[in-house]
This record gives C-alpha cells, structure tokens and sequence, in this order.
C-alpha cells in the first residue's frame, strides 16, 4: 500500500446521505477476477441519470468524495473500496461511514475522512469551483479560501496510513518472529517445511 | 513437570503461535495453504500491485475445481476444449497464469491428480496431521478429518497467508461431540454428520472448534472422518477435528507429498502425541448414541432440518420458537413439501453424487454397491456421478463402477466441484429435486430455484432407483 499523507484536487460533491455498496458498486460486478476495472461499474445507477456528477467535466479525476451522512452502509463487499480506488478517489468526506466500510477502506488506503454535517456544506460549496486539501499528517481539511476543518482519525490507524502499512504490511514489518519461528521448526520438525518441494 | 492437560486443539493451537498480541490475538503459523480459482484472483492481483513476493510456495498448492465444468476437456486428439462461459474460463486462466508467475505447485486442469481442493489435499498428502490448513473456501474444515486444524478464510486473508505465511486470529472455544456405541447398518459417516448437526444446529458450533470424540470415529475410515469434518461449518463451527491414530498414519504413508524416510519417522512421532489428554476440558460438549442414529436426509433449507429416513415432513406449527417457525414455513413453500408427509414419498429428478463431502472412493463404492445390477427410475431425469479427483476417477474405472454406474443410467463425469453449487453448468433446474450428496440444502445453492436433499452416496443411489428419497436397507 501506499503511504498517504495528503490529498489534494478536486472532490464530487455527491452530498448523498446513505450511499449504500450496491449504490457504490452493484452485485453484478463482483464475478471479476481483478481489484482494478471495477471503477467502471461505481455508481453506476447515479452515472445512467442526466447531469450526474461522476460524468461532470470539472470532476473528472477529482480523488476526493463529498457524501453525506452513513456512507458505504450495506455489504461487507470489498469491492466497493477497490471500486473507488479504481476510478482514481483516494478519500471520501462524510460526516459518518458505516462501520464496515471504513474498515475495507483502511485496508485499500482510502482516507475516511469525519466532519460535521455544517462543514460538509461549507465543502459541498466550495467543491462546486475549487479544490480540496485534506493533511493527514496535521488531521485538517482545508480550502484555498481560509476554511481549516480539524478532524479525528484513529492514531493506529493513521500510523499505518502514513507509513503506508497494509495488514499485510504489518504482518511483514514484524517478519523477524516468522523467520525466527521457521528456523525453529526447520530444527524440530523438518517435514513441515518441504510442501509441494517432496515430489521434486 | 506436569503440565495443564490439553485438548487436540489447543496442542496444535500452540504449536502454531508465532507470537500473541496484547489484544488477545495470535499471529499463528500456516502450515498448508489450498488455493483455487474463485477467492484467490484479487489476493494475487494485489500482491502484483504491492510488489509482494509469496513467502514460502512451496506451502501452497494450487488446483482448479469450482469453475470447471465436468463435461470431457479434451477432445478425441487430446487438445483441450474451450470453456463456454466467458467469466469462469477468465477465472481460471487467471489461476493458470498466477501459480506459476508466483512459483506455486499448480495442478492443471486435465491433470490426473486435478480434484476439488479438498479431496486433493489429503490425497496427495499435503494435508497432514498437526499441520495449520487454510484455503478460500468455507470447507476446508474437511482436512480436520486427518488430525489438521483446518478451516475457511476470506480474500484477504488469502492475500496475507500467500505474503506472510501467518493469519492474525483469536483463539476458538472447544466443543467435544462425542459419540458412544456403535452406528447401526446402512448407516454411514454422512448420517452421523447430518444427525449431528441436526442435534446441535446450525449455528450450534458458532466461535467453537468441534473435536468428534468416542469410538465410531476411531472405527471410521480416513474418507469417513473427512466426511464428518467437512460438514463442521453446516453446523457453525469453523472446524472439525478427529485426533490422528494409526488408520491416518496407514493412510498417509507413501502419498506422494507426505513426509519420507528419517522425515517419516520424525513425523510419526509427534503425530502419536496429538490427542486430547485424559482430563482437559473442553468449553460444551454433547453426546450422542450412535444407535440412534438413522438414515438421515433433509427436509428444508438448513442443513439443521433433518429427519430419519423413516420419518414426516414437520409442521411448522411443531416448532416453539416463532422464527424457527417461521423459517420452517418458508422452507417448505421453497421445497414444495406439505407437512407431515412422508419423506419415502418425496419424488426426485435429479440424482447428484460427488462434492467434496462424498466424491471418494468408498464414497463411490458404497453407492455402486447399491446400484449395481439396477437401474434408476423413469423419473429420474438426470443423475451424475462426479468423482473427487481423477485419482479417484480412474481407481473407480479400474474397479469398473463407472460401468456400474452408466448401467444404472447415471453420467460419469470429470472431477470438480459440480451440482454442490451452483456457479458451473451442473444445476439443477429451478422447481426440480435433488438428492444430493453434497454439504449445503440452501435456498438456490444448486441453482436458481433448485431443491436440494441432502444425503448418503449409498441413500443417493437408493433415492436413484426408487425414483424417490428411500430407505437404503429396505432395497435389500
Ligand atoms: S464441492 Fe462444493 S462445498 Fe466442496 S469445495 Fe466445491 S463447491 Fe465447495
């Protein structure tokens, strides 16, 4: 994964209140055999209406979401994080994500980022002309004209965002203790180790 | 220094604990990692996209099963056939693409030894006593059958494993099934598994590691306890476990991925030490009488909902709990049953023997002792026999049940995951019927529509000739 520290551009201002998964990305997307591509289905009910605002010109490529309130509730699918990704946005502004979402966008590197509704308008506004800057390593969001928004973020969980660490990453920062537990057992309990390599 | 007795579980539990974590969670060893087509392509695209390595390959095997229709694959000069659905051929030419590139034992799809994952495992001896098993699939509680703490995991942790060779995991509770006495004739390990969950439910074994305990299980054949444990997650717990014992290592010995020589030998050793120890407390147990036990079958949309061959589509109206109630209600307008019929009047289309519950050998035999010299019913419309693997395959040729079967009127297949679900071109048509040899009775699991009963390969060919679900031991 990628370290994050800031994002900058432009950002949809969707504004929605309970954008769901199937709204992110519908069921009959998920039979791909890759994370990537799936930005093509995102929104895909929003995207077939007139004037929407993923097909608006000023946005296109904005890495930045405005939703309201209770974004991503419903499925537990991950693709709805890998589809957002894969149409380029890197963090959504809400003034609440459900609880699974925000967890699959952590995993992917998605800043979910947490304001007052009173702010989100202020954004919503200002989306409508000019870009966004969201500082993770400072926790603000910003605007070229004054606006300094504070928010809150999981210290542990901006620790691995900032250091680009993935779960798997980690996992893997700590790999001495599975190096040492594999030298162990190379010792004690050769077998284990050979897998496929027996029938060379 | 006498230490705390311990349960099967918790020896392997402990064994695998690379390092505990202040929050209560392990980071714990993989030992054999199963990889198949479906759950894994977003694990190894994201490993491209980190620029990740696999930590050890050689832990991993790859084989192509779910997708795979089980129609020939080749034609008669030997070239592969295409696959018609355009989705699953990219699936697996996904898989084909990614286990090489990450320098992972692939199986191909027209090899000899190509199986459902869990059927290959044990059969080539990569599954092993004591060993951590991981794979993409919910049943992978089946290798538990050799005396392996194995179970199902998501993508993601696909991805993990694949990278780190570890899973970040919580400690299960311990649930003892014990079964005394002996089990009666004609019924078999799948009865027992069926009665079982039945018994404890389907959610009966949620956050527990099941240990099957008691002297039907130590009678029981390798391919019987993986039956059993393969059916660990219809009843809620995410593994099954029989302690290993002579009869797996006799199994074992020769695979061609099992350990060799001083190897051997180092093996045996520590697998004689894995049984619970006299005293150790599990977190639930049950027990049950075997002789209680009788031909089971479903009758509903859980695998909870079984009755006796001998017995009655249950009234809702006997349920005390109002969801269960419910449930039942909405169960019997999904399979089209009236309460209080009898199961033996049950009319089936459709006959499907295979899945990675039932697709062995002694799986086949069992159910070509039966047909051998029959026929199935007018009825039956279609009735296939999907073996577990081509191993499986060929050593049922050899004995020439295949030949039994086709004179019964069934189809011989190639092996693979098959009418178990409904994602390849074996379904059954929506409103039809099926006995089934396979693990899940849910609602459109063999198709859109399609309802399932789940039974024994040997109640499965009875159901065959009589044209309806029937009562094995009366065929005589
Ligand atoms: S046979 Fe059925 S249950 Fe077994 S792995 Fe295949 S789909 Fe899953």
């Amino acid at each position: 994964m990628q370290p994050v520290s800031a994002i900058e551009g432009r950002a949809y201002p969707l504004g929605a209140s309970n954008v769901d998964t199937d709204v992110i990305i519908p069921a009959r997307w998920l039979k791909t055999i890759t994370r990537e591509g799936l930005g093509r289905g995102a929104f895909e009910t929003i995207r077939s209406a007139q004037g929407n605002v993923f097909d608006d010109p000023r946005f296109a490529g904005a890495p930045i979401l405005i939703a309201g309130d209770n974004f991503g509730c419903g499925s537990s699918r991950e693709h709805a994080a890998w589809a957002l990704l894969d149409m380029g946005i890197k963090a959504v502004i809400a003034p609440s994500f459900s609880d699974i979402f925000s967890g699959n966008a952590f995993k992917n590197g998605i800043l979910a980022v947490e304001l007052p509704q009173d702010q989100i308008d202020r954004l919503l506004e200002v989306a409508a002309t000019d870009p966004v800057r969201i500082d993770l390593e400072t926790q603000t969001v910003t605007t070229p004209f004054q606006d300094r928004f504070a928010f809150t973020i999981d210290p542990f969980r901006k620790h691995c965002l900032l250091e680009g660490l993935d779960e798997v990453g980690l996992t893997l920062a700590g790999a001495e203790a599975i190096g040492a537990f594999e030298q162990g057992r190379a010792q004690t309990m050769p077998w284990l180790g050979k897998g496929t390599e027996i029938a060379a | 220094m006498a230490s705390q007795p311990r349960t099967l579980y918790e020896k392997i539990w402990e064994a695998h604990v690379v390092e505990t974590r202040d929050d209560g969670t392990s980071l714990i060893y993989v030992d054999r990692h199963l990889v198949h087509e479906v759950t894994s392509p977003q694990a190894f695209e994201a490993l491209r996209l980190t620029g990740r390595k696999v930590r050890r390959p050689e832990l991993t095997l790859a084989v192509p099963d779910h997708n795979l229709p089980t129609t020939a694959r080749v034609d008669a000069s030997g070239r592969r056939l295409p696959i018609a659905d355009a989705e699953s051929a990219s699936q697996l030419a996904a898989l084909e693409r990614n286990a090489p590139e990450f320098g992972i034992r692939y199986i191909d799809a027209n090899a000899r030894e190509q199986g459902i994952v869990h059927v290959v495992g044990p059969e080539q001896g990569f599954s092993l006593p004591g060993t951590t098993i991981v794979c993409g699939d919910s049943h992978t509680a089946c290798h538990g059958g050799m005396g392996a703490l194995a179970f199902g995991i998501g993508t993601s942790e696909v991805e993990h494993v694949l990278a780190t060779q570890t899973l970040l995991l919580k400690r299960a509770k311990t649930m003892e099934v014990r079964v005394n006495g002996e089990l009666g004739p004609g019924v078999t390990a799948k009865d027992l598994i069926l009665h079982i969950i039945g018994t404890i439910g389907a959610a009966g074994g949620n956050g527990h590691v099941i240990e099957y305990r008691g002297p039907v299980f130590e009678a029981m054949s390798v391919e019987q306890r993986l039956t059993v444990c393969n059916m660990s997650i219809e009843g809620g717990a995410r593994a099954g476990l029989i302690a290993p014992d002579e009869v797996t290592f006799a199994y074992l010995k020769g695979r061609p991925l099992a350990p060799k020589g001083a190897d051997w030998d180092a093996a045996l050793a520590w697998w004689r030490t894995l049984r619970t120890d006299e005293g150790a407390q599990f977190d639930k147990s049950v027990v049950i009488d075997a002789s209680q036990v009788e031909p089971t079958v479903t009758w509903g949309t859980s695998p909870e909902d079984v009755v006796a061959i001998g017995g009655r589509v249950p009234d809702p109206a006997s349920f005390a709990d109002p969801a269960k109630r419910q449930a039942a209600q909405k169960s019997l307008d999904y399979m089209g049953l009236t309460p209080g019929m009898a199961m033996q009047d049950i009319a089936v289309e459709n006959v499907f023997i295979g899945s990675c519950t039932n697709s062995r050998i002694e799986d086949l035999r069992a159910a070509a002792t039966v047909l051998k010299g029959r026929t199935k019913a007018p009825n039956v419309r279609w009735a296939i026999v999907v073996p577990g693997s081509g191993l499986v395959k060929r050593q049922a040729e050899e004995e020439g049940l295949d030949a039994i079967f086709r004179n019964a009127g069934f189809e011989w297949r190639e092996p693979g995951c098959s009418a178990c679900l409904g994602m390849n071109p074996d379904k059954v048509p929506p409103g039809e019927r099926c006995a089934s040899t396979s693990n899940r009775n849910f609602v459109g699991r063999q198709g859109p529509g399609a309802r399932t009963h789940l039974l024994s390969p040997a109640m499965a060919a009875a159901a065959a000739v009589a044209g309806r679900l029937a009562d094995v031991r009366e065929l005589g």
